[in-house]
């Protein structure tokens, strides 16, 4: 509430050019699954003036493709996917989702938050139900397309376990298969993986690999992990350093499917990874300089 | 507990050190409860010991009076009537009243934590009449309800709302954001968030609240006899300070704090079930307290 209001009250750039900017790929007439146009996003700063988080991102996700955003910690990557999912308005510029303005959360949106946002107090069952019961299924139903979405990442027998008796890539899983059950186009990921080991990371990522393979949803994944957005991504956005404005944007060209743990000793990964590093060391630099980003 | 091997990480039933099986456990309960047994034996016995010697039972009453006369309550009976009406009527006000103030403040909590507003608008008077030294207004709910079982659940009533209306305001402000964020792009809309999250989120806090409020919900039906009725609990003691009966008042006393030992264990067992999804705490070694 607060922040829609505060939005309100700064003076909008209002900037009329023509977007031909080197990312806007798509074309008006077409139903992009995602496409921001020189989208930016401030916040109060508890002092009375703004916060810029993100600013004049242009971009545009088509239908089966796996964009990776990557940049220096707290530049603001995850602001990018509030502004997609909805779940805040942008202070400039636009968003839409599936060729319509976001208003509120659009339709086909899968967001995995990089916290646990599964209730505590549910089953994994009732957990992984609840988007299809909210949404309308009957009880029955909703629990068989829950049923398997359990069996399918690898959950079979644990139904009517609590989450404090799982691991935290059992977790993941949970939260996964929660977010897939609806079936989303548009799948928006929040550093899903940064809390675990780094085995089941890279389990992990396989595992979301297999599950994507072939459901042609759009992935935009937010990470401050190089070599996960490599492995994963067909696309990878690096941003600047706070405020978080895109920098350059590499196409990696390792062919499907992968393997991530064997990708990542290849000499075409680590000739990618050696050219995304120089656009996004020099960002690190300058967010490590920044106040209150120490370490 | 040094011996115990460590619980692996995603196991779905780790061996409780502490389950009563244990044997090592089981002595150590016995050691508690023993000891227990011995504090209660040393106050009581030194207490029975000096009003037998040293001060005047008259005043100060001793053990043994105060078991006369519970015993006396029990076999023959009170000067208001048999024991059990009077406990009875002394429960069903508490309980009535209990039960009608956690409702009020579970919906007027929740309802003022989620509508920001609202509780912007009327926290001022909340917080004056929590102010309000409401034990008082026994007296004036006997002027409005009558000598009844009535004015006694309105004073409970006032006793329990606060403290569980305050502590669901709390639970439903507190609720995580990220919870909501995810409900919502699930599909959940305002009345689904609600339920499925404001108000499983605000049960630990209300279920806190409400320990403490059946003991208010039985002092304020306690408080409510004293000032005027026609049974309870209340009366017994103010009939035994009228006669000067101190192992009366201590008898009456006595009762009460069983009557609140018995909701204490039936509300444990209805926050054990509601909060069965929350991980074992780490030790149990203060779950006797």
């Amino acid at each position: 509430m607060r922040i829609s209001f505060f939005s309100l009250v700064i003076a909008v750039n209002v900037d009329n050019r023509d977007c031909r900017h080197p990312l806007f790929l798509g074309s008006t007439g077409m139903t992009v699954p995602v496409e921001l146009r020189k989208a930016g996003k401030r916040f109060p700063d508890g002092a009375g003036g703004a916060r810029t988080a993100i600013d004049d991102i242009t971009l545009s996700v088509p239908a089966g493709q796996f964009l990776a955003v990557v940049g220096p910690t707290g530049c603001g990557k995850s602001t990018m996917l509030s502004l997609i999912s909805g779940l805040q308005p942008p202070s400039s510029g636009t968003v839409t989702v599936n060729g319509q303005a976001v208003t509120g959360i659009p339709e086909g949106i899968g967001y995995m938050f990089q916290s646990d946002a599964m209730l505590p107090w549910r089953s994994v069952l009732a957990n992984v139900a609840a988007g299809p019961l909210w949404r309308g299924a009957g009880k029955a139903q909703a629990r068989r397309q829950a049923r398997e979405w359990i069996a399918r990442v690898g959950l079979d027998g644990f139904e009517n376990y609590y989450l404090h008796q799982l691991s935290g890539g059992m977790r993941k899983r949970v939260a996964l298969a929660q977010t897939l059950v609806n079936e989303p186009s548009i799948l928006l990921m929040d550093e899903p993986f940064s809390a675990l080991d780094v085995q089941t990371r890279a389990l992990m990522q396989q595992e979301l690999l297999r599950l994507w393979g072939g459901s042609n949803a759009a992935v935009v994944f937010v990470t401050h992990d190089l070599e996960e957005a490599i492995v994963l991504a067909d696309r990878v956005l690096v941003m600047t350093a706070s405020p978080a404005r895109i920098k350059a944007v590499f196409e990696v060209a390792l062919p499907r499917p992968r393997n991530v743990e064997e990708l990542r000793t290849t000499t075409e990964f680590v000739d990618v990874y050696r050219e995304i590093w120089s656009a996004l060391s020099g960002e690190v630099d300058l967010a490590r300089k920044e106040p209150g980003n120490a370490g | 507990m040094p011996a115990n091997p460590a619980r692996p990480a995603n196991s779905a039933h780790p061996a409780n050190p502490t389950h009563p099986a244990n044997p090592t456990h089981r002595r150590h309960l016995l050691l508690v409860w023993s000891l227990r047994l011995l504090v209660l034996a040393t106050v009581f016995g030194s207490w029975e010991l000096l009003a037998t010697y040293l001060i005047d039972p008259f005043y100060y009453s001793k053990p043994s009076l105060i078991a006369r006369r519970l015993w006396e309550w029990f076999t023959v009976g009170t000067s208001k009537g048999s024991i059990w009406s009077n406990l009875s009527v002394t429960m069903q006000e508490a309980l009535y009243g209990f039960l009608l103030g956690a409702l009020l403040g579970v919906v007027l909590g929740i309802l003022f934590g989620r509508a920001r507003l609202l509780a912007e608008v009327l926290s001022p008077f909340v917080q004056a009449l929590n102010a309000v030294p409401r034990i008082v207004l026994a007296a004036l709910f006997i002027i409005w309800f009558g000598l009844g079982m009535q004015s006694k659940i309105a004073t409970a009533l006032v006793l329990v709302f606060f403290p569980v209306f305050f502590n669901a305001f709390q639970g439903a402000r507190e609720v995580d954001q990220t919870y909501v964020d995810n409900a919502r792009i699930l599909g959940a809309g305002r009345a689904q968030i609600l339920w499925s999250i404001v108000v499983p989120s605000a049960t630990s806090w209300i279920l806190a609240s409400l320990h403490t409020a059946f003991g208010f919900a039985l002092i304020g039906a306690i408080v409510g006899e004293y000032a005027g009725a026609a049974k309870g609990v209340g009366l017994l003691i103010s009939t035994a300070q009228g006669t000067f009966d101190a192992a009366g008042i201590y008898a009456g006393m006595i009762l009460s704090t069983v009557l609140a030992l018995l909701a204490e264990i039936v509300l444990g067992s209805a926050e054990r079930r509601l909060l069965r999804w929350r991980p074992p705490p780490a030790t149990s070694t203060t779950a006797g307290l």
